[in-house]
């Protein structure tokens, strides 16, 4: 039987039917019609449908849907700003190349920005380990930090310039 | 995913009528990181899943001086690696904790999940062990509690009847003097199972070593102690060729299998190797 959730995804409530067993991906992708959070393993290895609930980054295919009635759902498709203006994060990683073909992107861009919110400025190590349930199969790790690292001083210089 | 029934109990006594009510077919559900990847994969049947995330105060952390640590059932492996008096007190488990699977998981996961999985590699069950752990455990007859070590009985088995859920666990606060470690050996550096888990708890008494625990997993069907290679210690000073004798009593303690990850031979040396590191790492914590 279908059970009605309340949850607010990208800053909208929404009200949906989902089935209990139902994922939170699928439903995201589904029911909610964003396909931006990627299904790679749907085990919880590959990291491409991390989403942000609650302030958290986790693998929306281990997570229930009816788990969610009441919480707060950040996907790809809510971390830019605005249509025309997109979050730092992803335009270093168009500025560096960081996306091959591109189905790790939108599950890192969230790993990278949980980070950023829990560790403003890491270092190479604490990427790397952030990012460790995120495969990338086109390989193109490098890029993808150098892009995090540099957001990050961006994002730093930026607070400043608001200080002074 | 095969449908199944999603129960939301809000006290641990209408959690435990369902698992009454359902023999066989129901599941307790916390994280969900082992539970709906087994149910998906079909290697695991269940038609009612109880989702004991509503019950209040099982996800409560935290810490005493003297009274040690009190983790719910539904503390997050994630919590526990963030939390600092884990990381100063506790660092077998903190060490465990923050080398299971990837953040993402451990931020669903919970250190009970892990525990009654009863998987004979999973990091936090060494040093769990090694910490003496006390397992808080709620049922049908009421409440009982159970040391850590006897816990496991086999691969997905434990103590644990089927109506029987894990409400949390008590870490006693180390003593002055002690030093702790866990060494995860794998093939690569994340998203791994480990090949050999070796996690030490060691108490000096000014140059000798006044207590010792070493327990070992991925080894043998579950963790297992390695009593021989701590007689080996106690009461003298950790000198390094002693540390060396220990190491290799630990081999010959283990029982370990050829699988996938590694054969046999492979693990009990670097039951060897592992232990000697494990030690020299407590060793120096303990200083």
């Amino acid at each position: 039987m279908k059970r009605m959730i309340t949850v607010t995804i990208n800053g909208e409530e929404q009200e949906l039917a989902v089935e209990p067993y139902r994922s939170l991906l699928d439903t995201l992708r589904v029911e909610a019609g964003l396909t931006g959070s990627k299904k790679g393993c749907n085990v919880g290895d590959c990291g491409a449908c991390t989403v942000i609930l609650d302030g958290r980054p986790v693998n929306s295919c281990l997570v229930l849907a009816a788990e969610v009635d009441n919480c707060d759902v950040r996907t790809i498709e809510g971390l830019q700003h605005a249509p025309d203006r997109v979050h730092a994060l992803q335009d270093n990683f168009m500025q560096y190349g960081a996306a091959q073909c591109g189905f790790c992107t939108p599950g890192i861009l969230i790993m990278g920005k949980a980070l950023l919110d829990e560790n403003p400025d890491p270092t190479e190590d604490e990427i790397r380990f952030a990012l460790a349930g995120n495969i990338c199969r086109c390989t193109g790790y490098t890029k993808i930090i150098e892009a995090i690292r540099h957001t990050a001083r961006q994002l730093a210089e930026e607070r400043q310039g608001v200080e002074s | 995913m095969k449908r199944v029934d999603y129960h939301e109990p809000t006290t641990l006594e209408e959690a435990v009528q369902l698992m009454t009510r359902y023999p066989d077919t129901a599941s307790f559900f916390a994280g969900g990181t082992d539970l709906l990847v087994e149910l998906r994969e079909q290697t695991r049947r269940a038609d009612h899943v109880v989702n004991l995330k509503r019950i209040p105060d099982l996800g409560m952390l935290t810490f005493d001086p003297r009274a040690g640590v009190h983790c719910g059932a539904l503390v997050t492996v994630r919590t526990l690696e963030n939390a600092p008096f884990i990381r100063a007190h506790y660092a077998g488990l903190w060490q465990a904790a923050r080398e299971l699977a990837s953040i993402p998981v451990r931020e669903r996961a919970t250190l009970a999940g892990n525990v009654c999985r009863a998987s004979p590699s999973a990091d936090t069950l060494p040093p769990l062990i090694a910490d003496q752990a006390v397992a808080h455990v709620y049922g049908p007859a009421g409440r009982r509690d159970v040391t850590l070590e006897d816990f496991f009985l086999g691969p997905g088995r434990t103590v644990l009847s089927h109506e029987e859920v894990l409400t949390g666990f008590s870490i006693p606060a180390p003593e002055p003097g002690t030093g702790k470690s866990y060494i995860k050996h794998g093939r690569r550096k994340a998203m791994e199972l480990a090949t050999v888990g070796v996690a030490v708890t060691l108490t000096l008494d000014g140059d000798s070593v006044r207590d010792l625990r070493i327990v070992l997993g991925a080894v043998a069907p579950t963790p297992i102690r390695a009593p021989e290679a701590e007689q080996v210690l106690i009461g003298k000073r950790p000198e390094p060729a002693l540390i060396e004798q220990a190491a290799e009593a630990a081999i010959a303690g283990s029982r370990p299998i050829s699988d996938v990850r590694s054969s046999a031979d492979y693990r009990r040396r670097m039951v060897g190797v592992q232990t000697r590191r494990a030690l020299q790492q407590a060793l120096e914590a303990a200083r």
